[in-house]
């Protein structure tokens, strides 16, 4: 395949283009809705060390998302700050597994968090994001892969961060495990959509998104989440949406009134 | 970042109990050296450090609450990037903070786990600034700006403390409020030549902010409180100044810059001296500080219910972290 080097060489491949942005709309989709429900937990940590660790994290997703949102505007899309906060919820592509609330209450008031829903999301999160942003960086397109390299030169500790929390916790207590473990059937449940490629996978794999197929870099989540965690052999289902599909909950139009809320009390003001 | 340590139940410092061991140790104080954790030091010396580091280290943590209401709401992605570093910098410095004072407490067989209690029980006081609401957008300005500028202004006082491992601390925390200072003058820029909602919103905010920041160097004297220790910590050289030197520095530093932005002051009487070259101004309700600090501020009870919350829902993970049996509440 004929590689793409520049933004102006994909501009005048309309396919490529269009997989490119798709791609690139996933990711940076899934990345802000991860960031906003990181940037919830802040001060509700099990610990000081943790709180300090999770928000160094959450703010470098936030700038993975930044930096992907730049890349869809220099591919024509609109400024991205535009495509961060005034994007409707029926134009998004993140998960809907990443949109689930982190439990019961607002951040703002009674948050009831739950910190194995965070464990157990965010590895499987990591480990996907990892995945994708490794076949990006092999891929064709120069501009796509630009940023997946890029990114690549945090994300890995982001990772080990949840795999350390996930292994540790899992060694413990009983109660521990438990709690994991009905995490872990539940993402079973819903996490489908965050592997999957939302039936861009053969366009992404033909146009050079991606060095691989969409089955083949599932399989490779399963492979190596299975060897953390205690996990079905089976893929995720999707029983809470697609949001791959733009299928998405009330969850998502609740964060994003959140995440806009003063950008849209006046769009054309300098903030 | 803060200076008024309150006496716990009025007791007054514990004689001297080694004479000998005093001289040395104020004698090193007067040479400017500095006292590490393992060195002897007198007890006044040491309580006086764990109520101030102490406090000043749950006050970062505290402190990152409010700004936390507005971190998702940003409103831009530069924005929202940096209130996310601000936010983690200051649960940084709050971590910092709590390692230097738990050094100071090992001797009482204290911990860490006894400083939450204490916050939740309410024997240990975070600073008033924190107590308040934020309302709007602007306040996420005001406070990068005037409180993290009031707070630069008092910890700079210290950066030469007595004490080594807060002034080291210290030369970071300072460094980095630096960064703070002008993340929230960027926000506060932006809304003074904006709209005229957005002047009004910033405007709004300075006003309800500014008896707080009066507030926050404490009071003048023991007098207005009756609690103050101030005097303790310049005979040790912790600090420098008074708190009424250092509200003086922190007024000459920004009135002029809030002027300049067009905003105004909601105090009449305020001027400034130039015979006694000083400001004069009105002096904030030193009751209602009390009540603040006493966490009946206008959100105190919501401040202190996050971290309850975040205690009693992560029992489990301490438990799991644990060596031993965490012991049920």
């Amino acid at each position: 395949m004929t590689s793409i080097d520049t933004v102006e060489a994909l501009l005048e491949n309309n396919e490529a283009l269009q997989a490119a942005k798709t791609f690139l709309f996933q990711l940076a989709d899934d990345d802000y809705i991860t960031s906003f429900r990181g940037s919830e937990w802040l001060g509700l940590a099990p610990h000081i060390e943790e709180d300090v660790a999770f928000s160094s994290i959450t703010q470098n997703t936030m700038g993975h998302a930044v930096l992907v949102y730049q890349t869809l505007e220099a591919l024509g899309e609109a400024e991205a700050d535009k495509l961060a906060h005034a994007r409707p919820a029926g134009e998004r592509l993140s998960s809907v597994y990443l949109e689930k609330p982190n439990g019961p209450g607002t951040y703002l008031d009674e948050p009831h968090y739950d910190w194995a829903l965070a464990v157990i999301r965010l590895y499987l999160y990591e480990t996907w994001k990892k995945i994708r942003l490794q076949t990006a960086a092999r891929g064709s397109i120069r501009p796509v892969a630009a940023a997946a390299e890029k990114i690549l030169m945090e994300q890995p500790y982001h990772l080990a961060h949840w795999k350390m929390w996930a292994v540790q916790l899992l060694d413990s207590t009983p109660e521990a495990k438990e709690r994991l473990e009905e995490r872990i059937a539940e993402a079973w449940r819903e996490a489908g959509d965050m592997i999957s490629f939302g039936g861009h996978g053969q366009t992404f794999l033909e146009n050079g998104v991606t060095a691989d197929s969409e089955e083949a870099l599932q399989l490779r989540w399963l492979e190596e989440v299975r060897s953390v965690l205690p996990a079905p052999a089976e893929l995720p289902l999707k029983e809470a949406g697609d949001g791959r599909r733009k299928e998405h909950g009330s969850d998502l139009d609740q964060a994003l009134k959140t995440c806009s809320e003063v950008f849209t009390s006046d769009r054309e003001a300098v903030w | 970042m803060y200076n008024f340590i309150e006496h716990v139940n009025g007791s007054e410092p514990e004689a001297v109990e080694d004479e000998a061991k005093y001289a040395q140790f104020m004698e090193r104080i007067e040479n400017g050296e500095k006292i590490e954790a393992d060195d002897w030091m007198p007890e006044e010396y040491r309580q006086t450090l764990i109520k101030l580091i102490s406090m000043h280290g749950i006050s970062e943590i505290m402190g990152a609450l409010p700004e936390k209401e507005w971190v998702p709401k940003a409103p831009t992605l530069y924005r929202k990037l940096g209130i996310m570093a601000k936010v983690q910098d200051e649960m940084g410095h709050g971590q910092l903070l709590l390692r230097v004072a738990e050094d100071l407490m090992a001797p009482y067989g204290r911990s860490r786990e006894d400083l939450m209690m204490d916050l939740l029980s309410g024997d240990l006081k975070f600073h008033n600034v924190f107590h308040m609401e934020t309302r709007t957008w602007a306040d996420a300005g005001v406070i990068g700006w005037l409180v993290d500028g009031a707070a630069i202004i008092s910890q700079t006082n210290m950066l030469d403390a007595s004490y080594g491992p807060y002034q080291r601390a210290l030369q970071r925390i300072c460094a980095e409020e630096v960064f703070h200072a002008q993340h929230g003058e960027a926000i506060v820029m932006a809304l003074a030549e904006g709209t005229p909602e957005q002047k009004a919103m910033l405007q709004e905010a300075v006003d309800r902010w500014w008896p707080s920041l009066l507030m926050f160097f404490g009071p003048g004297s023991a007098e207005t409180t009756g609690s103050s220790k101030q005097e303790v910590t310049t005979k040790y050289k912790i600090r420098k100044s008074s708190n009424e030197e250092l509200r003086q520095a922190f007024l000459d530093k920004y009135l002029p810059r809030v002027f300049s932005l067009g905003l105004t002051i909601p105090d009449d009487t305020l001027r400034y001296d130039e015979e006694k070259e000083q400001w004069e101004y009105e002096q904030p309700d030193w009751n209602e500080f009390k009540q603040i600090i006493k966490n009946n501020g206008p959100r105190s009870a919501e401040r202190l219910r996050l971290r309850e919350l975040a205690y009693e829902n992560n029992r489990w993970v301490r438990r799991a972290l644990s060596n031993e049996p965490v012991v049920q509440a």
